[in-house]
Order: structure tokens, then C-alpha cells, then sequence
């Protein structure tokens, strides 16, 4: 199914969860936070949360800046 | 004390005078953007010599970050992060900035920045009263960048913001303190930490804003950007320290004309 990661149109599994998807981004340090459709996912709802078809998703990471 | 231990002593006063922010405690009273470093190792070796305890970072889409190194850095440097939400434009960006930051970097202290304008990146007012207003009801601590404006100021404070951070002038301008007196006003009008937040353009600025009766300078660009970050860390600290001392000592009054400090008695007639 497709799915919209960082304004970029994605191709995940059907079964793909916001734990898989930050995994399959990210270079292994802890401080990520995810939003979908607008809103945060917890990190505690990151394995239970299922991705739909169409959704939009935010993966973010610390950068410089301020 | 003999007057030779006066000066030992006051350095240690000085030392022991901690900047009581959002129910924590600090040594420095010097903030640091991450923003504009040339490389790491320079980001690095700036944050050392500043002194500084607490530094402001961003949160952005995974792929333009280089987040593990610059935590690492951070991480060695024993600084505590504290998440900003720069680019935001609306009280609904920042307030959901703020949460993902929260989830990010387990903290709930934030500086909330929210831009009215691309050119001037001036704060938005209304948006961000707004947001303050959503974030310390959410539990947030929050560091509000705002104008130099006292009455805002004052509005900021009364709703529960941990600190109000007024600019100098605008971000990365290093134009100074255009309005020194709404500093000062704004220092009298709260009573929560003023930490003087943009504008700064070197050591003496910074020295300024202390002696207004600021709490605390942030600043980024002013060291990031110079030709040697490092050393204008350095002054960035004694600047701060300089203010501080400078502001407790109690300066003298303006005078229109001169006043000798020599006694005219005893004047030799020659």
C-alpha cells in the first residue's frame, strides 16, 4: 500500500507498523518522534499502531538549529 | 576579611550565584544555538569554551539530519538539550512541534518560537500567546521568544511561561540591543527569568543585555558564524559574566557634564 513519509510518496507493507517504518529510517538513536495524519503516536503506540493506505507521516530527528 | 581575600571572595560569589530556570539550576547564564556551526568539531569545541550548560537544537525530517553525530557531540559536551520550534508559523504548528520535540527528547522544556515573518522572522504575537497558552496547560516548560514588547512580556509571564526571551534584534542580524530600554522595562515588568534571545553581534552585546538586568543571553550565530567560533565563545562567556558582575556592582549615574574625580584641593599654583 502506498503511504506518504516526509511528503514523499512510499510503498510499505500492508502489515507495516510506525516501530517498522521508524526502524527501517532511522540510524539507531532514540530520539525520533513520529506524527501521523497530524498527530503524535506516542512511542509507547509506535509497535501497535498499523499504518492505512494513504496516511501521512511525519519522521523526525534532531538537526542544529536555534 | 583582609582586602586581599575581598577579590577571592567575590569570585567565589560569583560562582555560586546560580540561574534558577524552570525549577532547575545553572552556572552559566549563557545559552547556545546549535544553528550555523561550519562542522562539528568547530560546534564542539565553541560549546566547551562558552561554558554553557543548556543548548537549543531542532527537530526536522529524518533525512536532513545528521542527528547521531551532533547527539553524540552534545552528549560528550554533558549539555542539556533544549528542543526548539523554529519554522513554526502557527500556534497549531508550534503547539504539535512542541509534543513531537516532548517524544523526541523526553522533555518537556521547549523554546517556543513562532515566525510571523519570513524576512524579519519577527515572533508573531498572537500566535504565539496563543500556543504558550495551549503548551503550559499541556505541562510544557516554556521558554517563550517574543519581541522586546513589555506588555506582551508581562502576558507571557502571567499565563505561566518558566521564562520570557525578548529579541535584541532580529535573529542572526547581529544588529545588538536596538531598544535597550523595552529590555529593561521588560525586566521590571516579570518576574520570571529574561534571557535576551537574537541579535546578539558580539561580546559587548551580550555584556549589555546582563547589565539591563537580563537573567541569561541565548545566542547562535554570533559565535557559529564568527571567523573563529571558539574564541568568540570565550567572550561570549566573559561577556556574560562582565554584565552580570557589572549589573550587581551598580553603575554610576549619567551626567550631562564632567565631574572631576581628582580633589581640586591642593591644587600646586604653577
Amino acid at each position: 500500500m502506498q503511504v506518504t513519509v516526509n511528503g514523499v510518496p512510499t510503498d510499505v507493507d500492508d502489515d507495516c507498523t510506525v516501530a517498522a517504518l521508524v526502524a527501517a529510517r532511522t540510524s539507531g538513536h532514540g530520539k525520533v518522534a513520529v506524527a501521523r495524519n497530524g498527530d503524535v503516536v506516542p512511542r509507547s503506540g509506535w509497535e501497535s499502531t498499523r499504518l492505512s493506505a494513504g496516511d501521512s507521516l511525519e519522521v523526525l530527528a534532531p538537526t542544529a538549529g536555534g | 576579611m583582609t582586602v586581599h581575600e575581598v577579590v577571592p571572595a567575590l569570585e567565589q560569589e560569583e560562582k555560586a550565584d546560580p540561574f534558577l530556570l524552570g525549577g532547575e539550576t545553572f552556572t552559566s547564564r549563557l545559552l547556545l544555538g546549535t544553528g550555523g556551526a561550519p562542522s562539528l568539531e568547530s560546534l564542539e569545541r565553541a560549546v566547551v569554551a562558552s561554558g554553557t550548560e543548556l543548548v537549543t537544537v531542532a527537530l526536522r525530517r529524518v533525512e536532513a539530519s545528521s542527528s547521531a553525530s551532533m547527539l553524540e557531540v552534545l552528549d560528550r559536551c554533558g549539555v542539556r538539550l533544549l528542543p526548539n520550534t523554529a519554522g513554526c508559523r502557527t500556534a497549531r504548528e508550534a503547539v504539535l512541534t512542541a509534543r513531537l520535540a516532548r517524544e523526541a527528547f523526553d522533555t518537556s522544556w521547549v523554546k517556543l518560537e513562532v515566525i510571523g515573518d519570513e524576512h524579519t522572522l519577527l515572533p508573531d504575537p498572537i500566535e504565539l500567546f496563543e500556543a504558550a497558552e495551549q503548551l503550559v496547560d499541556d505541562g510544557f516548560t516554556v521558554l517563550a521568544y517574543t519581541t522586546d514588547d513589555p506588555i506582551l512580556g508581562r502576558r507571557l509571564a502571567d499565563i505561566g511561561c518558566a521564562a520570557v526571551m525578548p529579541l535584541g534584534s532580529p535573529i542572526g542580524s547581529g544588529l545588538g540591543i536596538r531598544n535597550p530600554h523595552n529590555i529593561a522595562l521588560l525586566r521590571d515588568a516579570v518576574d520570571v527569568p529574561v534571557v535576551l534571545d537574537a541579535g546578539i553581534g558580539t561580546a559587548s552585546d551580550a555584556t549589555l543585555a546582563m547589565e539591563l538586568g537580563c537573567d541569561a543571553v541565548l545566542l547562535a550565530s554570533a559565535v557559529t558564524r564568527a571567523r573563529e567560533p571558539e574564541r568568540m565563545a570565550l567572550a561570549m562567556r566573559h561577556g556574560v559574566e562582565a554584565g552580570r558582575l557589572a549589573r550587581g556592582a551598580g553603575r554610576i549615574p549619567r551626567r550631562w557634564h564632567a565631574e572631576a574625580s581628582t580633589p581640586m584641593q591642593g591644587l600646586p599654583e604653577l
